[in-house]
């Protein structure tokens, strides 16, 4: 067996973005959780906007599961829910709350539940 | 599949994919590694919805959007990056993202990669090097990461841990467990290993 690439330095830590380096300002990540705000969507919305509010109709869906449901690219769907924020069609909530950020139980709860699902 | 989920979601077995009204916080740890390591058997095992997928553009060019059709044309090359979820008790989200470890989905990588938690990287005990570029990327984009062996029944059994270290180039701390990522168990057991050494692992000052 030959070993890889030998010597090569690990990443320090600080630079890891470890589940809390988020910025502050609102972003589209694939994990941001959209809804619709409610409001009927007006008779120009192009049609690609409107599939992505349809999808949202019957419930939250994170841009992943929305690119998934629409087969679109996720940067396709960022764009259109982009589009869907500015008239206010659709509001968008970041995958962690802010308050929960620096929560040190978060991996702890994580793996408590993972626990709890094994059969044994 | 099979579990029930934990929460209060009832779409798992109609195919709905909704968001459960008590999903507060969602995370996400990465399933990385070569092509056919068992990636997506891994998530399929554990995930309370069918695995789905993204095709994502391996290069990135800004396009107007003005329909549907008009976004697919304009797609370049594509890969299919698959992802499953399970919901956990307190409304938390765990999503998993198959990630496929080639040098050529860089770009991609690091978009995936945000904000995850960690990875857990699969290996192939059969063919070890083949993982020497995800575990490069991996160490690269600064995630902490445990390392599965995926055990194929025509696998060589006597690599000893401490030669399968060597040959990963793994520092001390980094987890190895062995895997069927056919299993459920044997699933949740390696990623509970990875989220046991993110539990460990000193808290970064700045959290
Ligand atoms: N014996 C055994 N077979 C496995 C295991 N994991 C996966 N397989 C088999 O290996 C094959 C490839 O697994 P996949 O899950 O499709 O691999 P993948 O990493 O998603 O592959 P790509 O998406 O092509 O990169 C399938 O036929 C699986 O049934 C395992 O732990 N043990
Ligand atoms: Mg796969």
């Amino acid at each position: 067996m030959t070993g890889r690439r030998g010597g090569r330095p690990l990443v320090p830590a600080y630079l890891s973005t470890g589940g809390v380096a988020r910025p502050s300002r609102p972003h589209l990540e694939r994990l941001t959780v959209l809804s619709g705000s409610g409001e009927s969507a007006p008779a120009d919305l192009p049609a690609a906007q409107l599939a992505l509010l349809d999808a949202l109709y019957g419930g939250s869906l994170t841009v992943l599961e929305a690119a998934a449901l629409l087969e679109l690219p996720v940067s396709a769907v960022r764009v259109l829910a982009a589009g869907l924020l500015d008239r206010s069609l659709a509001l968008a909530r970041a995958p962690i709350p802010p308050a929960e950020h620096f929560d040190p139980d978060l991996l702890k709860r994580v793996a408590d539940g993972l626990r709890a699902l094994k059969h044994h | 599949m099979a579990y029930a989920p934990s929460s209060t979601t009832s779409g798992s077995t109609t195919g709905d994919i909704h968001l459960p009204d008590t999903a507060r916080e969602l995370v996400k740890i990465l399933i990385a590694g070569p092509f056919g390591v068992g990636k997506t058997t891994l998530i399929d095992s554990v995930s309370e919805i069918r695995p789905l997928h993204t095709e994502e553009r391996l290069s990135e060019a800004s396009v107007a959007v003005d329909d549907l059709d008009g976004v697919r044309e304009k797609s370049t090359t594509t890969v299919a990056i698959d992802f499953g979820r399970i919901s956990l008790p307190g409304g938390i989200v765990l999503y998993l993202f198959g990630t496929p470890g080639q040098e050529r989905f860089r770009a991609l990588w690091e978009d995936i990669a945000y904000g995850a938690l960690g990875a857990l990287v699969l290996v192939d005990s059969r063919r070890i090097d083949a993982s020497f570029d995800v575990l490069a990327l991996v160490e690269e984009s600064g995630l902490p990461y445990a390392v599965a062996f995926n055990t194929f029944p025509d696998a060589p059994r006597h690599h000893t841990e401490q030669q399968l270290r060597t040959a990963l180039d793994l520092a001390p701390g980094t987890p190895l467990v062995t895997c069927d990522a056919r299993d459920a168990d044997s699933s949740l057991d390696a990623l509970l290993a990875l989220v046991q050494h993110l539990i460990d692992r000193d808290p970064p000052e700045h959290r």
